[in-house]
Parts: structure tokens; sequence; C-alpha cells
């Protein structure tokens, strides 16, 4: 049975290993894998159905989600985008009575499989949340958090990480000098870009993000906007999105989705100028939502 | 007219009225305790004046006034209507068997301040006022009349309180250490013989040549003390009270001597830094009534500080739990609701508990398995700071779970979930992200379980708070902390002074400064907490906690 720490079949063959910590030579190995497998969605959506409880939030999702790409999900509120969102590094086991149907596939193996170290799929599949929500500590450790939970103590070691992953969100060059600060002493953009940095720091090969510029002012988002474009050179984003000239603007792919049911999955250019369906084209021509 | 009065509820005006004075009130209230416990506490430490007085029947009195009234109707004779009476301190009680006396005042003649009298704060029989006749050395009389006798008077006061000094060292801290090396051989002599099989006598022989040289060393003590105190014994000095009533008192009985009459207000303020300081500082003499409150300082910071200890992982251990890992549901509920009503517990009970469960069961268990050489007497199975702290952090543990629960869950769901999504376990998300944010709160419980512990007595009576202790918990002698020891408490010596005392009146002063220094205590250690906890707060800046 192949495990996520192994992410492929190429690597599983050189023996069945204990799957709690990822190896430190997985991300060449990755490099590798996703080379030969370019064309192979990163994750995989078949029949999923899921339950708060007894009410049923999301009906049949089967969706292909590119690798390299920015994939959006708009819809109205409660349309269950959000909770697909968090399916896909499963936060949703955290509610009581939640409960899912069907196969999420990363990289080819189920997510939900029962062999699943739940922590490793979540190091692979990061999330950046509505709410800017840094730790209340200095910048710095808000950064090295993730490394340092996977064990890494070696100061300068983490200190690259940190330089790195700051200067990937785009926010080194306002805070290098002054790393020690609270993260809380930030701006509400900058604390969005942090929450990225942080997320990329422990190097996901997918980002989430649940609506990640609904409390930011224009120019705070158009600089977030401009950083998924070179993230996605190197990971997978998903984002979910209400405001729909921001999916236009950033998405190469867009799922709409309305009572839970995805309506309509393909091209951004297409959905938003062609769309097949007559509930898409309401709403995204603003007719109601 | 009826909606005048609407629109004056409406207002919302009485509300405020009355929640502003309700807030007057309970300030109030707190403000007049605290004035009243100071204005009888602190009066204490300062050298009044001591007044002469001449009564209508010739007959002279010596004194510091203590307080004044009109005649309660009770005391009342007939040409007494209406008038007032002074109260008088007039100590040398081997002479009088009193300390305090009511005097008419219609009956004094006349009030002088004399500036020979002589204020002699002695170890035995209270204070002394009078006027020194002379001093003696053995029978060699070295000064007579005031003046002289005062200026020949003060360095052998300071001779005596050095040797007093001396003597207090060998006898606490060698003979103590002999004591302590003497007891040790002699429980391991013990230990050996009671042993199954062959008894090594070799060993015991070894052990017995310790004692007998420790005992050698306490013989040297002894003959040294000897010495000092047949140094101590020679000085003496006639005194003379109002009446001329004359007594000789050893120089060694006496602490310090003033004349207060003839002090400067300068050096009454000396004086009285300097008594506030031996209050604080020093033991209690005379059943707790003269002398200091040092060691029920010391106990009390102690036992707080050891249930501080015991009590705040407890707490936050079980909050974590009920809050972070247990499932939701009637059971934790019930739960919950039982450790609410156990703060309501009332204190008696858990000093019952404290004396069966801690006391005698575990106590007990310790001693027959570990100190089994020592047994009857007991090391663990009696009262002690150890199981009286454990009492207290069992009576306090309700406290810091409820507000370490609350913090708990003040705590934003945000930072779970991004630390969980960093790949974080549930219990590295506790540890690196929700306790940190909860620490605020956990302090606040700390701060409350203090002030409530710090002012119970009730279960300390039953699980090891005594009238007087020997010697501190902490001490030199190995292992430095003996938590099996006994100890004294504020709290336990406010009742004891006030209550229990031979002399309840002489020791009035000393309930209200030892409930003042209480207040001071509680207050100092939750200030402690509260600057601990603010620059956590400062920490963590922008937590809600």
């Amino acid at each position: 049975m192949p495990t996520l720490s192994e992410p492929n079949t190429e690597i599983n063959s050189r023996g069945a290993q204990s799957p709690v910590r990822i190896p430190v030579t997985r991300r060449a190995e990755d490099a590798a894998s996703k080379a030969s497998r370019e064309d192979d969605p990163k994750m995989v959506l078949r029949d999923v159905n899921f339950f708060y409880g007894k009410s049923q939030a999301l009906f049949t999702v089967n969706i292909d989600i590119p690798p390299n790409q920015v994939t959006a999900f708009i819809g109205p509120s409660g349309c269950g985008k959000s909770t697909l969102l968090r399916c896909l590094n499963r936060l949703n086991d955290l509610i009581e009575g939640a409960r899912l149907d069907g196969r999420i596939l990363l990289d080819g193996q189920d997510i939900y499989g029962p062999r699943v170290d739940v922590t490793d799929l979540r190091k692979r599949v990061g999330m950046v949340f509505q709410k800017s929500n840094p730790f209340p500590k200095p910048i710095f450790d808000n950064v090295a958090y993730g490394p340092r939970l996977q064990g890494v103590t070696d100061r300068g070691m983490l200190s690259d990480v940190v330089e790195e992953s700051l200067r990937g969100a785009g926010l080194w060059e306002e805070v290098k000098d002054r790393l020690h600060h609270s993260a809380q002493s930030l701006s509400g953009g900058q604390q969005q870009r942090l929450c990225i940095a942080r997320s990329l720091a422990v190097k996901p090969e997918v980002l989430l993000m649940d609506e990640p510029c609904s409390a930011l002012d224009p120019i705070a988002t158009g600089k977030i906007e401009e950083l998924l474009f070179t993230l996605k050179k190197d990971l997978t984003v998903v984002i979910v999105t209400h405001n729909m000239q921001q999916a236009a603007r950033v998405s190469d792919l867009t799922g709409f989705f309305l009572m839970g049911e995805l309506i309509e999955f393909g091209d951004t250019k297409q959905i938003f100028t062609t769309p097949r369906d007559r509930r898409t084209e309401d709403y995204i021509t603003g007719r109601f939502g | 007219m009826k909606r005048w009065s609407k629109k004056f509820f409406a207002s919302g005006d009485l509300f405020v009225w009355t929640s502003g004075a309700g807030l007057a009130i309970s300030l109030l209230m707190v403000i007049g305790l605290l004035v009243l416990i100071m204005v009888n506490g602190l009066g204490y430490f300062w050298p009044a004046n001591v007044i002469e007085l001449t009564l209508a029947d010739g007959s002279h009195m010596m004194g510091q006034m203590a307080g004044r009234e009109v005649i309660p109707e009770s005391a009342q004779s007939k040409n007494s209507q209406g008038k007032a009476r002074v109260r008088i301190k007039i100590g040398n009680r081997d002479l009088y068997g009193l300390d305090f006396k009511w005097i008419d005042e219609d009956k004094i003649v006349s009030r002088m301040t004399p500036p020979e009298v002589v204020l002699l704060e002695r170890r035995e029989w209270g204070n002394m006022y009078g006027r020194i006749k002379a001093v003696f050395r053995g029978d060699e009389q070295i000064a007579t009349g005031d003046q002289a006798s005062w200026r020949a008077l003060l360095p052998i006061l300071d001779k005596a309180n050095a040797l007093h000094a001396q003597i207090s060292r060998i006898e606490r801290v060698d003979i103590g250490a002999i004591n302590a090396d003497i007891e040790r051989s002699r429980l391991k002599i013990r230990g050996l013989e009671a042993r199954s099989g062959a008894t090594p006598q070799g060993e015991i022989q070894q052990l017995k040549a310790k004692i007998a040289a420790a005992e050698a060393r306490y013989q040297e003590d002894t003959r040294k003390l000897e010495g000092l105190n047949a140094q101590l014994g020679e000085a003496t000095i006639l005194m003379a009270d109002a009446n001329g009533q004359e007594k000789r008192i050893p120089a060694a009985q006496i602490i310090r001597a003033f004349r207060p009459n003839d002090m400067s207000a300068l050096a009454k303020s000396l004086t009285y830094m300097a008594n506030v300081w031996r209050v604080l500082s020093e033991e209690p003499r005379e059943a707790n009534t003269e002398g200091g409150i040092f060691p029920a300082i010391f106990g009390t910071v102690m036992m707080v500080l050891i249930m501080t200890v015991v009590v705040v992982p407890f707490g936050v251990i079980a909050a974590l739990y009920l809050r972070e890992y247990a499932t939701q549901g009637v059971v934790v509920r019930l739960v919950r609701i039982a450790v609410n009503n156990l703060a309501g517990v009332p204190s008696i009970v858990f000093g019952v508990f404290g004396l069966g469960f801690f006391v005698y069961a575990i106590g007990g268990t310790i001693d027959t398995l570990f100190f089994p050489e020592t047994l009857p007497t007991p090391t663990f199975g009696t009262g002690g700071i150890l199981w009286a702290s454990l009492t207290l952090a069992l009576l306090t543990v309700p406290v810091v779970i409820v507000t370490t629960e609350e913090g708990l869950a003040a705590v934003p769901r945000d930072y779970r979930e991004a630390s969980l999504g960093l790949g974080a376990t549930k219990f590295e998300t506790i540890w690196g992200v929700v306790l940190p944010s909860a620490v605020p709160a956990i302090l606040t419980g700390l701060i409350l379980a203090m002030a409530r512990a710090a002012g119970e007595v009730a279960p300390l009576m039953l699980t090891g708070v005594v009238k007087l202790a020997p010697t501190l918990p902490v001490d030199w002698q190995w292992p430095f902390f003996h938590l099996d020891r006994k100890f004294m408490h504020l709290g336990f010596h406010i009742y004891d002074v006030g209550f229990q005392s031979p002399n309840v009146e002489a020791a009035k002063p000393m309930v209200y400064i030892t409930t003042l220094v209480l207040i001071l205590v509680v207050v100092l250690l939750n200030l402690v907490a509260i600057s601990l906890r603010t620059r956590l707060r400062k920490k963590y800046a922008g937590s809600s906690v």
C-alpha cells in the first residue's frame, strides 16, 4: 500500500518505509517524478460527497486539478467551495460529525486512505486562510514554525528557509530589518503574505487559498495576485474567491459551485466568456449571488 | 409625570448612578478596612513618650498612653457622669502583674514627660518603664545616677546583644548540626540492627564512634556556651519605678533601652523604621505577642510557592484534557460542573481530607517505606508544609482549571487551523501555539489561586501549621528543604496571637500588624504574577486572551 510520504511508485519500490516523516531527499525525487508525469493531474476528485452530520454540503464533485496552474473555485456564499478546499488537506477532519464519501487523490494516492499520515499530507498541501492568522510570535518564528516542526533546529538553515520563504511571498524587503518584531505589528496585507511565506516554508506541493484577499485593500490584493503568478511556477494553487474579477485575472481553470454542486468546470477564459450552463452565466453576469 | 419617569428610566441615569454607587461603596469598604488596619497597626512601631502621672491620692504612675474614652455607664460611679478616662500601658508586668490600667481623668493631678525616664525592652515580662538608679558589674557598682548610668548602660547592652547573637548561633547552627549528625547515625544503627540476617558489627562500631565524636563536640560547645552565659550574667542594673519601687534586672534580659522623652522626631522616626524592620525580620518572643513575625512570613510565602508549583501543572493539564482532548458531551459537562462545585466546598473539608489522605495515608506509607527506623516518631506521617501546600493545591485547582479552560477556549480557532495546516500534530499545535497564547489566562488563574491560598487558615490547622515552629522549612542542614517540617503562617498567627494569647490586650497591635503584613504579602505575590502576565501579554501582543 503506497503511502503519502512516498509519493510515487518509483520511490515506493525502495522498500517499505515508515510513513511518519518525509525524507530530506523527497524534493529532488519529487521534481524528477513531476517532470516525468507533467501532464497528470496533481489532484483528482472522484464522486466526492461531503456531509456535516446529516446535512450534505457537497454533491458528487469530480475535478482534476492540473499541476503548476491556478485553479479557482467561485460561487455564492454557502455553496460548498470552502468546504471542498478544506477537504483537500483534511482540515475538515477536525469538525465533529463531518464525513466524506468518494476519493481524493494526490499524485494518484487516496489522501483519505487508511495508512495516510495526515500531518504529512498537510505538509504537502498547505493552506492560507481567509483571515490572516499569524501566530502571536515574532515574524521569524512564524515562518520557522513549520520547518521547526520537521525537526530543523540549525539556526543557519532556519534563517535560509525563512529568507527564501519571505522572498517567495514578496515580503522580504519589507521585513528583513525587523524579523524579531511581533508579526501582529504588520499591516493586514503584510500579515497575509506572511501567512503565505509561512506555508511556503514547509515547501508544499499544493497551496490552498481560502479567499486570501477578502479582507485586504486593492493594493495588497494586487500584490498577492502578482504573487500567484510566480508561485505557480513551483506549485499548484487552488484558490477560493468571491471576487469574480479576481478569478478571471489570476486563474487558469475555474469551477463554479452552486448549492454544493459543481455546475461547471473548465478553462477560465471559456467560463467567463462562453459559459455552457445558464446558472453560471447568471452568476458571472451578476444576476444572482 | 408618567412620561417623565419613563424618560428618566430610559435615559439610564438611574442605572449609571446605582452602579456607580455600588462601586463607590465597595471601594469605601476596602479603603476603610485598610485604614482601620493601618491606624491600629502602624502606631505600634512609634516610640511614644512615656508620661508620668501624679494622681489625686499622691501616688505616681508611668507609662505610654494607649487610649482614651468616655467612661461607659457600667463602670460609672456617682460623680463620674460623662467624664473621660485614659488607658495607660504601665508595663512592668513583673511588678504589677498588669500591662494596662484605666485612670479616670479627674483623678490625674499632673502629667509630665521627664527626659530621664527609660523604656527597657526585655526578653521577658514585657516593657519596663522607670529610672535607672545604678549599674553593677557583679557586686561592684560601676555607675550611679541617671545620666552616668545611662551612659554606662549602652555599651553593656551592645555587648550583651552580641553575646546573645553568638549564643544563639552556637545553639542553632553548631549544636543543631551536631544533633542532626547524632540522629542520622542513630537511625542508621537502628536501620542496620532491624535488618534481618547478620548485622555488620564493623559498620555499627564506626557509627557509634561517630556519635561519640559528635557528643564530644557537643560537650565542647556546651562549655563554650557556659562561658558566654557567665559573661552575660555579669552586669545588672537597678531600676526604680514611678513610686520608687526598686528592681534589679540582669542586663542580659534587656534587648534595647530608649529614652523616648529625650528623643528628637528624627531619632524617633529612625527607631520607627528599625522597629518595622525588626518585626519583619525577627522571630517571635513571649508566646508570639512580642518580637517579629519572620517565620510566619517565610512559611506563608514558601507554602504559597510550593502550592503554585503543584497547582499550575496539575490544573493546566486537567484543563487541557477537558478542553482539547475529551469528547465534549454529558460526561465532560458533569466533570466541569463537579470541578466548579469543588471550588465552593468549605475549606475545612479539604483540611480533613488532607489530614486523612495526605498526612495519614500517603505520609504514613512514606514513613513505613522510607523511614522505618524512626518509627513510631513520624517523619512525613504528621502535618508538614508539603501536606499543607498539597491540600491548598487541591483547594485551588478548580480555579486554575476554570480560568485555563476559558483561556484555551479564547485562543482563536485560526491559530489552531494555521498550525495544523502546516503539518503540526494536535500535540504540537497545543504546545507550540495554543498554550503560549493561553499563558496569560493561566497566570490569571494562578493569581486567583494564590490570593485564595494565602488567606486560607482552616485547612492548614489540620495539616501542618503550628503556633511556634523552632526551625524554618529551609536551612543549612542537608537536604536544605525540609518539606516534612511544620511551619508558621500569617493567617494562623493572627488567630493565635489575637485569640489564643495569654495577654490579648498587649497582643492587639501585633494582630493588626500581622494582618497588614498578610495583606502586603498577598499583594506582593500578586504583583509579581501580574507583572509577569503583562510582560507575556506584550510578548503575545494582539492575542485577545
